[in-house]
């Protein structure tokens, strides 16, 4: 009773494989020809089919194999792998001496289970909501930090928190002068914008001059810091955790736990202070090149004087637009050095944990500006400010 | 070597999430013991440290410091237990803002009331002593591998800690460096009585300086054997002597 069986690849292929019962339960496989990894080799699973139930044994014949390579003895290792798993014996016996030694080796240490991986493709919907599970699951964790920095800041006052100002300092001079230049063009075009909007819809009321007005406290109440926020969350915040998180990695966090300093108080503090501190400068500056880019567009487009911009923009900007803006500009930064810190605090132990950790800084920075700039927003309305 | 029980590790399983790294670990590591923890990699040599230090709370069993139930005393004696240990880590893991002697100095300001200038003469008999005297202005990226785990191990030293828990001094030095190591582990214990918990692969090292040690075995997860090192090798269990022998016996 022998039933054979035959696959070939297209007409010119040099691989066989023929696979015959030599005994009812036991099953050989005859390999012919040249079984290399540049050709077009069957995958193992071509002779799932016939590996049934009742089979016992597996045996190979290769008398006739050609050249062979790690194209051979993946498939080998493959079929090998299934076989196990059906309690099917392989008996390598009829393998070149070569293939056989390597198998062998490829099995000698087996497979280790390691922690479980979050990993694996899955479809964009299950991604989304795992985020967002995600997101709300890191809640308490979120709230715990900051009860943490608030903790921190108490020692602070109290002049028992453990950090150097000489860090401080590093931190003011690589927030505040570094970011001036990326802050001017970035408030000059936004500035030019309003100007240009002003003008298009004051001029259907003939009241262009009030562009100086519209410039000014757009930009110094609200575009000013929330340009400045969104500039620093992608230039700092990201920063902020990508600094923190490379010393997840080289455990230098660890080393401050183990020595009991506080990490917060030697590395967050002094970063959420430098931000709070230039921030409302940033945000005055900003206003500022603003402003400008308003007066230069007016001046040279629209035709209205120097003096008149300049007395119309003095008279708009009272004291409360500047106190909205300062307040806003020093929220937003607390905002962007939080979550550039939490991230980096909660960053793992890995090159790739340190992008995610900064990719996720910018986000949540932003994340957090929009909300609390929505709620800034309706509270200084209710307010009257 | 006295016999007097400094850090016994009683039913001790540790794990990340549902995976079980290594459990029911039961040893005792008297004062004065140099103690090695082996096993191949990703055994959970690290992770037994991160135990013992205090970074990772192990999911069940108990880690005794003098009679003291580390993890389940309050946070304030923790802090205290904590204190008494120095840690070098497998990366050095020193701060890199800070230069090598302000890493040295930080614990030493920190914790303790010394005047600079005594402070910095401190500093630079521990960098001498690992063989880094005139790098105290060196900042952590301007260092090989070999150095920055040198400097960790001063930085370790800084307040004379009772007990030293090191993990992997020697790989990635080289062999005149390492045995210097040694040397220098071996006197700590000598003349301050130092306990020494160390995780090394070094063949020579173990022999030469383990006066106990653990064997975690990758497959069981689980301890294999424990007690002298030396003996291990001459009878002890097959599979230890076949790591210690690199699989030849
Ligand atoms: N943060 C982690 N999360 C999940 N698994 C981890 C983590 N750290 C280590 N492991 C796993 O724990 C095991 C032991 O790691 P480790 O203690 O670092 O081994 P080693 O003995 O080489 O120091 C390894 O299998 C590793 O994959
Ligand atoms: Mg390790």
């Amino acid at each position: 009773m022998k039933t054979a069986h035959s696959i070939t690849g297209n007409q010119e292929a040099a691989w066989h494989l023929e696979t015959r019962r030599i005994e009812p339960d036991a099953m050989q496989v005859v390999f012919t020809g040249r079984w290399c990894i540049d050709q077009d080799l069957p995958s193992s699973a071509a002779l799932h089919a016939e590996l049934t139930e009742d089979l016992r044994r597996l045996t190979f014949r290769t008398d006739a194999l050609g050249a062979w390579d790690s194209g051979f003895l993946a498939f080998l290792a493959a079929l090998r792998k299934f076989c196990v798993g059906r309690g099917i014996v392989v008996d390598q016996s009829g393998l070149p001496a070569g293939v056989g030694h390597l198998l062998t080796m490829a099995f000698a240490v087996p497979a280790q289970k390691v922690s479980d991986r979050t990993g694996g493709r899955q479809t964009l919907l299950v991604q989304v909501g795992t985020e967002t599970i995600a997101f709300f699951r890191g809640l308490p964790e979120m709230l715990h930090f900051l009860g943490e920095i608030t903790l921190s800041f108490g020692r602070l006052l109290t002049g028992r928190a453990q950090f150097r100002m000489s860090d401080l300092w590093l931190e003011v001079e690589e927030i505040g002068p570094r970011a001036l230049l990326i802050v001017s063009v970035i408030c000059f075009l936004v500035g030019l914008i309003l100007a240009y909007l002003g003008a298009d819809q004051l001029r259907m009321v003939g009241a262009q001059r009030f562009i100086a007005d519209l410039v000014a406290i757009g930009m110094v109440r609200e575009m000013g810091a929330l340009m400045t926020g969104i500039i620093i969350a992608g230039r700092t915040g990201a920063a902020f955790a990508a600094q923190l998180g490379t010393m997840q990695v080289n455990e230098e966090i660890d080393a401050f736990k183990t020595l009991g300093i506080s990490p917060i108080d030697f590395l967050v503090l002094p970063r959420i202070l430098a931000l709070m501190l230039m921030m409302p400068l940033l945000t005055l500056y900003a206003g500022f090149i603003g402003m400008l880019a308003g007066m230069l567009v007016s001046t040279t487009i629209f035709h209205i004087s120097v003096f008149e911009y300049y007395t119309e923009t003095i008279q708009a900007l009272e004291l409360k637009h500047f106190l909205v803006g300062l307040s806003k500009g020093s929220v937003y930064g607390a905002m962007v050095a939080y979550s550039g810190c939490l991230r980096g605090i909660q960053c793992g132990r890995s090159a790739e944990a340190v992008g995610e950790a900064a990719t996720s800084a910018v986000v949540t920075g932003i994340l957090l500006i929009t909300i609390t700039a929505s709620l800034l927003t309706i509270i200084y309305y209710q307010l009257g400010i | 070597m006295t016999n007097e029980p400094h850090i016994k590790i009683d039913n001790l399983t540790m794990g990340y999430g549902d995976f079980v790294v290594q459990h029911d670990l039961n040893c005792v590591i008297n004062k004065g013991d140099i103690f090695v923890i082996m096993g191949g990699n990703g055994c959970g040599k690290t992770t037994l440290m991160r135990a013992l230090v205090g970074l990772q709370r192990p999911t069940a069993g108990t880690i005794f410091y003098s009679g003291e139930d580390f993890w389940n005393v309050p946070q304030e004696d923790q802090e205290r237990l904590k204190r008494r240990l120095g840690i070098m880590f497998q990366s050095g893991a020193l701060w890199s803002s800070l230069t090598l002697a302000e890493n040295v100095a930080l614990p030493l300001i920190e914790y303790s009331t010394l005047p600079p200038r005594r402070i910095d003469e401190l500093v630079s008999f521990k960098l001498a002593l690992v063989g880094l005297a005139g790098f105290e202005e060196f900042y952590p990226v301007e260092l090989s591998g070999g150095m920055k785990k040198r400097a960790g191990l001063a930085r370790a030293m800084a307040l004379d800690p009772e007990i030293m828990v090191i993990d992997e001094p020697s790989a990635g030095l080289d062999p005149l460096t390492a045995r210097r190591l040694d040397d220098l582990i071996l006197e700590l214990r000598d003349s301050l009585g130092t306990t020494i918990v160390v995780v090394t692969h070094e063949l020579a090292s173990i022999l030469n300086i383990g006066s106990n040690s653990v064997f975690l075995d990758n497959e069981t997860r689980t301890m294999i054997a424990t007690g002298n090192p030396r003996e291990a090798l001459k009878s002890g269990d097959p599979r230890v002597r076949h790591f210690l022998t690199r699989g030849e016996a």
